[in-house]
């Protein structure tokens, strides 16, 4: 069990016996496990207070869109050719063997606007923006230039964690955007100037795969995935522990909680869009 | 007004000036279940400068901490004119906060902003100072610590540590702060540099009238600027009944102390501490 987790038993540890021990680490740390979720639902509830009362300034807000926005840009576009032309490569045997070739297109653009383009691109972002995050804010607290700026009359929340929630939610659906876009140009590349399929009819069976419903859930879904990265990188930032291993565990554990509250939000999400798609097109038709 | 009204008032300033400036009243601050500070009573007043000595690990620096508000205390109250700052709302904290300087330790400048942005910092804090004023404020104080404009542009990493500490001190001072708080200001320093700092602390003292609260190790930095010293001793050495502030009195008095631990830090002898530690190792 983890060392910091708090001891629930009034019995001295030496006198414990290995069922008490084993309670009390389980306990403890489902004691520091609640402790922990409170202590980032007030960190979140200041945050959203500051969101509705004052605002940063432009400069610094602009600084933190163009840090998480224009520099996580190529990296993006970049794994989502990637993950389309994968994608093509895995799926062409089988359909293939079926003589379904042409709708591979299908698959390929439906598989990627609603799963893996806001998911590859929120993991993107959680690995080279929300780690960055964790490490810049830890080095700070580390070297008390967040208690200079307490000291100074500024509200750390509102100077360092409101503009990164700010670009992380705000740009997070145009990364989405990008990831699919790359991601649908990597699969036709692959599929159509590589394996050979028909252009034409690639195209036409692509365009079915995909419902306009489809490419609203995938945007919708990256807006919480972006404030998940912003709220769990920061709070790891803020509590980061003194020494360079404290701001590393910080960076590391910013990335790993935030990956997994990602996926788990994406299925309690997934099960929620496709309850009200199917309450409001029974038939399963788009809108579109 | 009438000038038994004048008088009234003038009674009132006189009292408010009698007042401490701050006052910790039964401070104690504990981590988890270590005490580091129990019991601490101390009284400052306008214009004093206060070295604060001790050991490391004896509570200087979360004593010097729980003055401005950056850690609150598990019990007691400390007071900046009379007023609770445990009491006070955010907006009326932020606002007391303004009333001191900090300098840090290690400086704590911000990396990611230039030396002018960072001196500027305070101010900008402050919405309706124009960008003229705020940089001819930041030169003034550059100016007055000796550091050139051509340091404007660089970043922390790229000055010295003597250079980022006095850096410090310019931002600290540049809101015009009634309480100067020092944390360690020459550690890491040379002797010259270490020197330099001492003279800037009395040359601020001479300038600017404020009251100063110097936490150190270093006794030739508490010899040279302090009028007052306050020796804390770590808690978890001390007995029950003893008060966690061995020494409280002026620098001249340190040599003279009646309790042993106190001469024995100021001439920086180990005494006994050797063998505690070998017994606390061997626990």
């Amino acid at each position: 069990m983890s060392e910091s987790a708090a001891s629930i038993s009034s019995i001295p540890p030496d006198e414990q016996t290995p069922l008490v021990r084993w309670v009390n680490d389980w306990g403890g740390a489902v004691v520091d496990g609640i402790v922990a979720i409170g202590d980032m639902a007030i960190f979140t509830w200041h945050m959203l207070r500051w969101m509705v009362s004052r605002l940063p300034s432009r400069g610094t807000v602009l600084i933190n869109f163009y840090q998480v926005g224009a520099l996580s840009l190529p990296v993006v576009a970049l794994t989502g050719t990637f993950i389309g032309m994968v994608l093509a490569v895995q799926s062409y045997a089988q359909f293939h063997a079926i003589g379904l070739d042409s709708r591979l297109g299908a698959v390929i653009n439906g598989t990627l606007v609603k799963e893996l383009g806001p998911v590859l691109a929120a993991t993107m972002l959680a690995g080279r923006v929300g780690g960055a995050m964790a490490a810049v804010l830890g080095t700070m607290r580390v070297t008390e230039q967040i208690d200079a700026l307490t000291a100074m009359g500024a509200d750390p929340i509102h100077y360092l964690v409101v503009p990164r929630f700010l670009a992380c939610i705000l740009l997070i659906p145009a990364l989405t955007i990008m990831a699919d876009f790359m991601g649908i140009v990597g699969g036709y590349f692959y599929s159509v100037v590589i394996l050979g399929i028909d252009h034409a009819a690639y195209l036409n069976h692509s365009r079915e795969g995909v419902t306009g419903f489809d490419l609203f859930s995938g945007i919708f879904k990256s807006f919480f995935f972006g404030g998940i990265i912003a709220i769990v990188s920061c709070y790891r930032g803020f509590h980061c522990e003194p020494g360079a291993d404290g701001v590393g565990k910080a960076a590391t554990t910013a990335f790993v909680y935030s990956f997994v509250l990602i996926l788990a939000i994406d299925l309690f999400l997934t099960i929620v869009l496709n309850s009200i798609y199917y309450t409001l097109y029974p038939n399963g038709t788009s809108f579109l | 007004m009438s000038l038994a009204g004048e008088t009234i008032e003038d009674d009132a300033e006189i009292s408010d000036l009698d007042q401490p400036l701050i006052e910790a009243r039964n401070v104690s601050v504990q981590f988890d279940s270590q005490n580091i500070l129990s019991n601490i009573n101390v009284t400052i007043q306008r214009g004093q400068t206060v070295a604060v000595i001790g050991e490391s690990g004896c509570g200087k620096t979360v004593f010097m901490k729980t003055l401005i508000g950056l850690i609150c205390p598990t019990a007691g109250h400390i007071l900046l004119d009379g007023f609770d700052l445990n009491a006070m709302d955010q907006e009326q904290i932020t606002l007391a906060r303004r009333r001191f300087g900090f300098v840090f330790q290690n400086a704590a400048l911000f990396d990611s902003m230039s030396i002018f942005d960072n001196v500027a910092f305070p101010l900008r804090q402050i919405k309706k100072i124009s960008d003229q004023e705020i940089s001819e404020r930041v030169f003034q104080h550059l100016a007055e610590v000796g550091l050139p404009k051509n340091v404007t542009r660089k970043r922390p990493a790229e000055l010295s540590g003597g250079m980022r500490k006095r850096v410090g001190l310019a931002r600290a001072l540049i809101l015009n702060p009634e309480v100067l708080v020092y944390d360690e200001p020459t550690t890491g320093l040379d002797p010259i540099m270490s020197d330099v700092i001492n003279e800037l602390i009395l040359e601020t003292r001479r300038r600017y009238p404020v009251t100063s609260v110097v936490v150190t190790h270093d006794m030739r930095t508490a010899r040279k600027v302090a009028d007052r010293v306050l020796m804390f001793y770590p808690r978890t050495r001390l007995l029950d009944e003893e008060t966690q502030i061995l020494f409280d009195g002026s620098p001249s008095d340190l040599e003279n102390s009646e309790d042993r631990r106190v001469r024995q830090f100021v001439r920086g002898e180990a005494g006994e501490r050797l063998n505690e530690l070998a017994q606390q190792a061997d626990f």
